[in-house]
């Protein structure tokens, strides 16, 4: 099954109100094609999973900057003014989670699994509400899986069956993103006609619903 | 004489040891890792998913997606591997990660950090994995100037601001002193010279007692960037 699209074709069925589960890490691995084609679809009220919010004038930033997301979770609101900015100012909805039990919450969204048990958070405002159990002489907090509509991820290499190869630390959130959301979305710098030689691949292709070459 | 903040790095830097796997926080620990020996094996895991962090890399060698957590351009070292984000993380809650280093607004006598909201205005938590190393690592050492920009004490009864974890902190360096937390609080292992105990009391939230063979604080000259 061939899976490669265009950018415009990737998005143009996403609706207002979709919840996005974004990859990437500080600056390396986000999907900016992908999400300048989101804002140019004008698709609005978008909650989004990611672990920050992109730079000012850059990748999610551009999202928020033009007010289409309405929800963030993240674990990391720091040096992104305008992120602060609506944080601070409670324009902008925003769920703050642990980096680690971020990225686990989505691992489990997409492996069947709708909570677990974590150290991380145990006696801080983060868990505040949240159930606690004790096992052994440590006490958990109770984590809800996450799930999205639709994966936003960026990687280096793709075949047209949609199987993805990361460049270096590009992978960060981008396998989890793809397994917890419902339709995956990978833009890539390079297509390969060929079917990637299995020992190289690091998200199967049946994770990838779409594929965007970018230039 | 009080360390600079790069001498705080060096001096908690000689405290890794050899075959270590160490997290450095983002912020002034990851320049411990400028401060190894050369000769050491020590795998520095970034949370990003890199295992085997190497020296910084040359501007003309440097890619942009071979970073670290502070998104600075790496090397990798021999051996190293990258893995995901979950897996990075897997590996820090599982317990596989025997020192982290993180900078700290407050630790309190019974190790409680508080190091991701300061509580300022304009400026956004910064949560990131500091919640998840400080929960897991086997140790948790913090880097810190002993008190506040305006001289309040830094090491306190119990922290004011928002936690990151409890319980959880075993070391502190400061500009001023190396103080272990213990079952009975602050234990003061090295101490500046010039420096009194009395003064270093005054500069502290809570009460210190000293080792029985605590010993100067002392580190090389180490010149701050512009």
């Amino acid at each position: 099954m061939d899976k490669v699209v265009s950018a415009a074709e990737a998005v143009a069925d996403i609706p207002d109100g979709a919840s996005l589960a974004v990859g990437g890490f500080g600056l390396c691995g986000i999907p900016s094609t992908l999400i300048a084609a989101l804002l140019a679809r004008g698709a609005t009220d978008l909650r989004v999973v990611s672990n920050n919010c992109g730079v000012d004038g850059w990748g999610l930033g551009l999202l928020l900057e033009a007010g289409r997301i309405t929800r963030m979770t993240s674990s990391y609101v720091g040096e992104n003014k305008e992120f602060a900015r609506q944080y601070l100012a409670g324009e902008l909805e925003v769920e703050l989670t642990p980096q680690g039990t971020l990225a686990e919450r989505l691992r489990a969204g997409g492996a069947g699994i709708p909570a677990f048990y974590t150290p991380v958070g145990f006696g801080t405002e983060l868990a505040a509400g949240k159930e606690v159990r004790r096992f052994g002489d440590r006490d958990f907090v109770l984590e809800h899986a996450i799930s999205g509509d639709l994966a936003l991820v960026r990687a280096d290499v793709a075949d047209r069956t949609g199987n993805l190869v990361f460049h270096y630390a590009q992978m960060n959130f981008g396998p989890v993103m793809a397994t917890a959301a419902k339709l995956a979305v990978a833009e890539v710098r390079e297509i390969s006609d060929e079917p990637l030689p299995h020992g190289r691949v690091q998200l199967p292709g049946v994770y990838v619903d779409r594929v965007v070459a970018v230039s | 004489m009080s360390l600079n903040r790069l001498q705080i790095t060096w001096r908690a830097a000689q405290d890794i040891t050899d075959g270590q796997v160490v997290n450095l926080g983002i912020g002034l620990p990851v320049h411990c890792s400028d401060y190894l020996r050369p000769e050491m094996d020590v795998i520095l895991q970034s949370e990003n998913g890199v295992i085997g962090v190497g020296p910084l890399a040359a501007k003309d060698k440097a890619d942009a997606d071979l970073v670290d957590a502070g998104s600075r351009r790496i090397t990798l070292r021999p051996g190293a591997s990258i893995v995901d984000s979950s897996w990075s993380f897997a590996m820090i809650r599982g317990g596989h990660i025997d020192v982290t280093i993180l900078g700290a607004f407050e630790v309190a006598a019974n190790g409680d950090l508080a190091n991701w909201d300061m509580r300022v205005p304009n400026r956004g938590p910064l949560v990131g994995g500091a919640m998840d190393l400080a929960a897991s690592a086997r140790h948790v050492w913090v880097i810190m100037e002993h008190t506040t920009r305006k001289g309040g004490p830094r090491l306190l009864e119990k922290c004011a601001l928002p936690l990151t974890a409890v319980r959880c902190v075993s070391r502190v360096y400061t500009d001023l002193a190396v103080v272990d937390i213990t079952p009975q609080g602050f234990l003061v292992r090295e101490m500046v010279d010039g420096m009194s105990r009395d003064e270093l009391q005054a500069k502290s939230g809570a009460p210190l007692s000293f080792a029985a063979d605590c010993k100067a604080l002392t580190a090389p000259p180490i010149a701050l960037p512009e």
